[in-house]
């Protein structure tokens, strides 16, 4: 049963997660055939990642057949976007996240050979509610229905879950909660939030934030793929950084507006279509979100790099942008006491020439 | 000047350290703490008995009487420990969700090291080693009138003690004595409090009729006694069940309560040295 599955479909290998963790899986040799399902045809800059993937041009409705017809024996559910792209607006993003789950889990369901179901989920799971313990362990329930999308869309997808272990409780399925994505590459809300010259905050709050460095979220869903570790975890690096050690890390400026106007922005940003902040982003400010991560590495024997360690990464990748580096700040630093030394040299002098 | 200069840079470069509830250590040592012992020391004049009650090390939960219409004496008998017990321990406080709904005071709390009221967090706090401190009166306590000062109220339903008894974690009673005078509730104005979304609306002899200069604590004499700890490694198995933790809350309760009227007879006169 713990062998790796033979033939395994990931869904949305047109993005960057997806292709990542489907060409790293053709280049297993234990794994025979990779089958790389998306409605959408993969950008020219993943196309070469790709280059050993099968791909299939469909959507989680029409594949329904060929996760049978293929023989799959795992699963690898990727197509969950956090953000409504300028493009195609919130409408598509939740056909693709919950209509999307609902069907490939329907299809899944129905193919004999399946051993394993690994899916992406979020932290957002957690809601966002001030009665909220500080950290969140795989057990917590969410208080309240957040107002965030993504999250909304996150519980909808872990409730499908639930549906599918009840349904196949022989199918190894493994749920993962993944803190936000960082690296020096990495290109989602939150890095281009932070890449920004001047960020905007939210006034009084501080939230504490946790960051998972994309490199071990994909060992960790290969590994998961590969083995067995059926449950739900928690994915994210160990440590905290305040939103606002963060933003002063990255050399970044802040700019702490009240929440009410935050809001009316971001609802107003939407309309416009250059969404960088919606309410996930605007709870997760007000909150913080800080999850426990013993039982991930107890089961994966694997520790993700730290918080601040992935965040380092992200500044090295971009230095441009940022006013206040450490490197000014220590060389103003030392021409402050330079100068303090050089006075009171001169004062002595002064001193012993008298 | 270079210590402080170095602070400064540490501090416009987030290079320091954070824990998971958001505790800033450095913070709390180099701005919290300093402010905080003016009052201490200079303001209430507090005395502090027992600390040797206080483990010098490992998880314990610190259980005190609540007054004082805002919670001054959470943040006093932090700078007890600190600065009185031989190993300088910090307290971790546990407060109520109304505090971390405010903004400002959410992140103020946060980073002195306190967390929201609940029994993971408890829990988590006491398993690894940190000295948690509790009111279980909460509003009843620090909102009660100035008439029924030193007048323990109920102790709600003992939750602290069942996340005592889980991880096995000793428990301090404490008494504290001075808060009750620095704002005296004369009355509570409960429509203007249910408009405004807080427990009261305290009327002082000085709150709301001289403004901002009413939130000046009156300067009564503080004494603050740490009782005997109570084991709990042997009643691990009965976190559980409610009357164990009923009656363990209560005796945390009673010996509260007579240590109040032992200092009490301590301090005749309120406001003297």
């Amino acid at each position: 049963m713990t062998s790796p599955p033979s033939v395994v479909v990931v869904t949305g290998v047109s993005r960057y997660l997806g292709a990542r963790v489907a060409a790293r899986l053709a280049a297993d040799s234990r794994v025979d055939r990779v089958v790389g399902l998306d409605p959408h045809e993969p950008p020219t800059a993943l196309r070469e990642l790709l280059a050993d993937v099968e791909l299939i041009r469909a959507d989680a409705r029409a594949a329904s057949g060929a996760i049978a017809d293929l023989g799959a024996e795992a699963v690898v559910h990727l197509a969950v976007t956090s953000a409504p792209d300028a493009q195609h607006g919130r409408a598509a993003m939740k056909e693709q996240n919950v209509i999307g789950t609902m069907q490939l889990l329907a299809a899944a369901q129905a193919a004999p050979r399946l051993r394993k179901l690994v899916v992406r989920s979020s932290t957002a799971a957690y809601g966002a509610s001030f009665r909220d313990p500080g950290v969140f362990t795989e057990d917590t329930e969410p208080r309240a229905v957040p107002r965030g999308s993504f999250a909304r869309d996150i519980l909808d997808i872990e409730g499908y879950v639930r549906g599918f272990r009840r349904r196949r409780p022989e199918v190894a399925a493994t749920v993962l909660r993944f803190a936000p994505f960082i690296s020096s590459t990495a290109d989602t809300t939150l890095t281009r939030y932070f890449a920004q010259p001047v960020v905007p905050t939210v006034l009084g709050r501080d939230a504490r934030l946790q960051f998972v460095h994309v490199d071990d979220a994909l060992e960790i869903l290969h590994r998961s793929i590969v083995e067995e570790h059926a449950g739900t975890f928690n994915v994210a690096g160990a440590g905290i950084l305040s939103l606002s050690q963060a933003i002063r890390r990255a050399g970044r400026i802040s700019v702490p507006l009240p929440e009410g106007t935050l809001s009316t922005l971001a609802g107003v940003a939407r309309n416009v279509g250059i969404g960088q902040i919606g309410f996930d982003q605007i709870d997760l400010f007000v909150h913080g979100r800080v999850v426990d991560t013993t039982r991930l590495e107890r089961e994966f024997g694997f520790t993700p790099r730290t918080t601040a360690e992935a965040f380092d990464d992200f500044i090295k990748g971009h230095a441009n942008g940022s006013s206040l580096t450490a490197d000014r700040l220590a060389a103003a630093e030392k021409a402050i006491l330079d100068g303090i030394r050089r006075v009171r040299a001169g004062a002595a002098a002064g001193g012993d020439r008298h | 000047m270079a210590r402080g200069l170095a602070f400064l840079r540490r501090r416009l470069t987030g290079g320091y350290e954070v824990d998971e509830f958001g505790f800033d250590r450095e913070l709390n040592d180099a701005v919290f703490q300093p402010l905080l012992r003016v009052l201490h020391h200079d303001w209430f004049r507090t005395e502090v008995f027992g600390i040797e009650n206080v483990p010098p090390k490992g998880g314990a939960l610190v259980v005190a009487n609540h007054s004082g219409t805002l919670a001054l004496d959470a943040l006093m008998l932090g700078v007890a420990i600190r600065d009185q017990h031989p190993e300088e321990r910090h307290l971790r406080l546990l407060g109520a969700d109304l505090v971390f709904r405010m903004p400002v005071v959410s992140e103020l709390a946060r980073k002195s090291g306190a967390t929201v009221a609940c029994n993971p967090d408890a829990e988590r706090l006491m398993s690894t080693g940190e000295l948690v401190g509790v009111f279980p009166e909460g509003f009843k306590g620090i909102g009660k009138r100035f008439a029924d000062r030193y007048k323990l109220q109920r102790f709600g339903r003992g939750g602290f003690v069942s996340a005592a008894l889980r991880t096995g974690t000793p428990i301090v009673p404490v008494a504290i004595v001075g808060a009750e005078e620095i704002y005296p509730i004369l009355a509570d104005v409960k429509p203007l409090a249910r408009l405004l979304g807080v427990p009261y609306f305290p009327v002082t002899p000085t709150f709301p009729w001289l403004g901002p200069l009413g939130l000046v604590p009156l300067p009564s004499k503080w004494l603050i006694q740490f009782c005997p700890p109570i084991p709990t490694e042997h009643l691990t198995d009965l976190a559980d069940d409610p009357m164990v933790v009923y009656n363990l809350a209560d005796q945390v309760r009673e010996t509260i309560q007579a240590t109040l009227l032992e200092l009490l007879e301590k301090r005749p006169d309120a406001f003297g040295l």
